[in-house]
């Protein structure tokens, strides 16, 4: 495409399908413990 | 819902449903800005008309585009597929998994902003856990998490190194039961650094999956809020420490964390200050209540906002420097029901206290209105456990219509309770950093794989 480069795909839909085992890292205790964010956790299945 | 924004340089649109990101040119950029779906099979005239900087059949080239991305499912995506219900009950079976182990509530410092009240969680009474208690909580942990295999336990405080035999003997015994109970435990430790010698170095270096060393930058900055109990600066004993800690880490995780307030809103100085110390870096906003002096105020957001855009243009030169908060992995990050219900305070996150009482989580000790039980008497209010099991980005009314929802996941309870009375209702100035801190994020995952330089921000 001329206009538009793609950085990242329908990922987040393609999750629903295998998501939600519960065995990743609870965000709150890898680095913050005051300010949420989830989307820097990695996937259990992934490692 | 698409989201669509502009950082460092780069022209970006989310597609928030889908998880898509797209990098765009300025016309195109602009175009989409006035689209509404569902798309028309050409460019319409009433919306060529308004951007008559660009010449019609670039604009219709680019709608041919945009239109393309519509039909693959990557812009304007509804949240359809995502079984609500369902998610909903996943989250009422939640299972205790992770557990913040107060091992300590005394400390050797005196951090001005501390929610902790310096170590006592207000109670004017200092202790440490005893083993049994410590005991306890891993049988709880082992108990009510089912058939999860992986745990943690972060061992926290106060300052846990104030207790590092409760938490020697708390290791040996998890190790001791793992394997006839199915489980992985991980260890975790936060400390301030003060007690850290070549043997607890050895020790955590050894047992502890992650250490998350408190730090908070500038050596100024540091000494300012962060004292000893005489009151002297506490960095020059701390910084030393770590550095040892840090290059006898190996492979294993730790990060050097600092907490940003109103007194120093430059914190991108603090986040350089620390990257020079080790590579892995969080800073962070302080959480307080509105009155609080050190409490970042709505007024500060233009200021605070600046500064991580700041930062992110000194990230964008630095790559060798891994900043918490800037992490974002598009691809392969936590599934959207891992997105759906946020940290698991109170359900699959707790805290224990050094007198075996369960809270939500750590921010939660002390306040009695959330206690959930205790490890002593096996006691585990399931109805209060359940109400924070039941929040979700769907239930918090403001989440639902945020373009972040997937990427923050609900925000903090704890912090929406101590600003709004009310663990669902987000707290304005933390959304907005949280908003912030993305956007910055993903702009320099584009830059990073080489997108969104000149060939996307011309002018077509």
């Amino acid at each position: 495409m001329k206009h538009i480069k793609t950085l990242n795909g329908a990922t987040l839909k393609k999750s629903a399908a295998h998501g939600g085992c519960g065995e990743c890292q609870t965000s709150c205790q890898s680095a913050c413990k005051t300010s949420c964010t989830v989307a820097n956790q990695k996937c259990e299945n992934d490692r | 819902m698409v989201h669509t924004f502009q950082a460092l340089g780069v022209n970006i649109a989310v597609d928030v449903n889908s998880g898509a990101v797209h990098v765009l040119d300025e016309l195109t950029y602009h175009l989409l800005e006035q689209v509404e779906p569902p798309m028309a099979e050409h460019c319409p005239a009433e919306i060529a008309a308004r951007l008559p900087q660009y010449a019609p059949e670039s604009l219709e080239e680019a709608w041919q585009e945009l239109r393309g991305l519509a039909e693959e499912g990557l812009l304007f995506e509804e949240d359809d597929y995502i079984d609500r219900e369902k998610a909903a009950s996943m989250q009422q079976q939640a299972l205790v998994k992770a557990l913040c182990l107060h091992v300590s509530h005394d400390c050797n410092l005196r951090c001005k902003y501390c929610f902790a009240g310096t170590g006592d969680f207000g109670t004017g009474h200092r202790m440490t856990m005893d083993f049994e208690t410590a005991k306890k909580a891993i049988d709880f942990v082992v108990e009510k998490s089912g058939k999860r295999r992986n745990i943690e336990v972060d061992f926290f405080g106060g300052e846990p190194l104030m207790a590092m035999d409760t938490v020697k003997k708390t290791v040996e015994y998890a190790r001791s039961i793992e394997k006839e109970h199915g489980k992985c435990f991980r260890f975790t430790i936060t400390t301030n650094g003060v007690l850290l010698n070549d043997e607890n170095i050895a020790y955590i270096n050894r047992e502890m999956s992650n250490a998350v060393l408190s730090l908070d930058g500038r050596k100024e900055v540091n000494d300012d809020l962060r004292p000893t109990v005489n009151g002297k600066g506490s960095y020059d004993v701390i910084v030393p420490k770590f550095q040892k800690l840090i290059a006898g880490r190996g492979t294993k995780d730790y990060y050097l964390r600092g907490t940003f307030t109103r007194f120093h809103k430059d914190f991108a100085e603090d986040v350089k200050a620390l990257a020079a110390i080790g590579r892995n870096v969080s800073v962070e906003p302080v959480v307080g209540k509105r009155e609080d002096p050190y409490a970042l105020q709505e007024e500060d957001l233009p200021e605070l906002k600046a500064e991580y855009e700041r930062l992110a243009e000194y990230l964008k030169d630095h790559p060798e420097t891994n900043f918490f908060h800037f992490n974002v992995d598009l691809a392969q990050g936590p599934c959207v029901i891992k997105r759906l219900r946020g940290c698991g305070a109170g359900c699959e996150y707790v805290a224990i206290t050094p007198e075996g009482d369960i809270y939500p989580c750590h921010q939660f000790v002390g306040n009695e209105a959330y206690k959930l039980g205790s490890v002593q008497d096996g006691t585990f209010n399931a109805e209060l456990s359940h109400r924070f099991a039941a929040l979700n980005i769907y239930t918090r009314e403001e989440c639902a219509h945020c373009w972040a929802r997937f990427y923050c996941s609900g925000g903090c309870s704890a912090s929406n309770l101590l600003v709004n009375g009310n663990i669902e209702r987000p707290h304005k100035v933390g959304c907005e950093l949280e908003r912030k801190r993305l956007e910055c994020a993903i702009a320099l995952r584009a830059l990073a794989a080489g997108l969104g330089g000149e060939e996307t921000s011309a002018k077509a």
